[in-house]
Order: structure tokens, then C-alpha cells, then sequence
């Protein structure tokens, strides 16, 4: 099954990635945040370094803060960035 | 209640005039005005750049004043943030309440900039003569938060 979401990335990931935003089929194995962080870690280099979990990343699912625990689901607008900086 | 994100200045009086003149109920308005400085973390900011992540931020913040509203009673509140690039004593952000007290609208202000400063997906780039960084998250921004949740 073609699970296709949205995958935006903001300021310090935008950057370091080369990247603001993809569409992407996720892997069955793919069920959660932390799941599709790890599967963006896989891709290496610049990917590995932002997604191995050392850095403080955020994410959002629909524009929603969540934990690294929640599930992605088909059509989700899901969304990573660094804690933010504004005010 | 109001969100604005935008490029351009704003006039901070007007918007108190407006917000205070919006109901004769009113006895109290509290604001707060956040600017550029031109010293962050030891080194000298000549130029800020704010992103932010367009929808979810209007979304964000209207909740935020949502949330406000239901620990206090106020009659209106306005927030405003700008993007883009800032300079060293450039307006950022105004918040501002309008109630019939002192109390409530003092609170409220403050709440709001709290979660603001945690929450809303704004990230600042500061361009210093040593180069462009990215601003880090402050761990005393979450402890001003986490004083509301207790």
C-alpha cells in the first residue's frame, strides 16, 4: 500500500539538508514519528546527522506539536524543525 | 482577538487604542513589545532573519490566546509577530490584553509571551560579524513556561 505524506523541514534542517519540503512513500515498517525519523536517518550523510537522534528536533503532524511517539498516517503533513527560537 | 505575522512595522500605540477602545468595559490594558538587540550570546548582531512556518503559526498562536482565555477573563487580545529581516532596535513582537482589571490582563500577557516563546514556529538567524547562526532555544524560556502548568 502507497502510504504518501508530506514531509516539510524548517530553518537549521532546511539548511543543513538542502531540502524545505518532499513527498514521500512510506515504507510499511514506517509507524510513527520516531519511525520515520529513523527511516530519514537511513538515507545518510547530512540526513544521518540532523535524524540519529543526537540533535534536539521537533515535529509537527497537520501543524500540531507531537511527541516522537505519534502515529503517521497516509496524507499527513508532517513536519521537523529545532526548538523554536521566536518572541 | 487578533493574530498578525507580517513583514512590515507596526505602531504600537495605534493597536493599544484600538484594543482599548473596542468595549467600554474595559478598565485595563497590558503590553508587551519585544525588539532586536545588538549584543546576543557575546557577539554583536548586526542583522536578524525570522522564518516561520506559514499556517501552523496563526494556528499556534491562536490557540495560545484561546488558552489564555480560559484560566482568565479578558475582553480582547492581540498579538503580532513580525518575519523577515530585522534590524538591532526593530519592533519583533507586540502582545497585548484588554480587561477589566489589572490582574487578569498582566497574567494573560504574560502566559502568552511564555508559550510564544516555546511553541509558535518562529526560528531567528542572527547575521554577526563572525557570520550567519542560528539562534538557540533557551532552557530558561521552557522554565517560564512550565511555572503555568504547575
Amino acid at each position: 500500500m502507497n502510504r504518501a505524506v508530506r514531509i516539510l523541514y524548517f530553518a537549521r534542517l532546511r539548511e543543513s539538508l538542502g531540502l524545505s519540503a518532499e513527498e514521500a512513500a512510506l515504507p510499511d515498517d514506517v509507524a510513527d514519528v520516531a519511525g520515520l525519523m529513523r527511516w530519514l536517518a537511513a538515507r545518510g550523510g547530512a540526513w544521518q546527522q540532523e535524524f540519529d537522534g543526537c540533535r534536539q528536533i521537533r515535529a509537527a503532524i497537520n501543524q500540531e506539536l507531537v511527541p516522537d511517539a505519534a502515529p503517521v498516517a497516509a496524507g499527513d503533513e508532517v513536519a521537523f524543525f529545532p526548538p523554536v527560537t521566536g518572541g | 482577538m487578533s493574530v498578525r505575522v507580517q513583514h512590515g512595522d507596526f505602531d504600537a500605540g495605534a493597536e493599544i487604542a484600538r484594543l482599548r477602545r473596542s468595549d467600554p468595559g474595559i478598565g485595563a490594558v497590558a503590553s508587551f513589545i519585544g525588539q532586536v538587540r545588538d549584543v546576543n550570546d557575546g557577539a554583536t548582531v548586526g542583522t536578524l532573519t525570522l522564518e516561520h512556518y506559514p499556517g501552523m503559526t496563526e494556528k499556534t498562536l491562536a490557540e495560545i490566546i484561546e488558552r489564555a482565555r480560559t484560566r482568565w477573563d479578558f475582553f480582547d487580545a492581540l498579538i503580532i509577530h513580525r518575519i523577515g529581516k530585522l534590524e538591532p532596535l526593530d519592533q519583533i513582537v507586540m502582545v497585548a490584553v484588554a480587561g477589566s482589571h489589572r490582574d487578569e490582563c498582566f497574567s494573560a500577557c504574560e502566559f502568552i509571551m511564555d508559550y510564544l516563546k516555546t511553541e509558535a514556529p518562529f526560528w531567528k538567524k542572527e547575521q554577526t560579524p563572525e557570520g550567519e547562526r542560528w539562534v538557540d532555544a533557551r532552557v530558561s524560556d521552557d522554565v517560564a513556561r512550565q511555572r503555568w502548568e504547575q
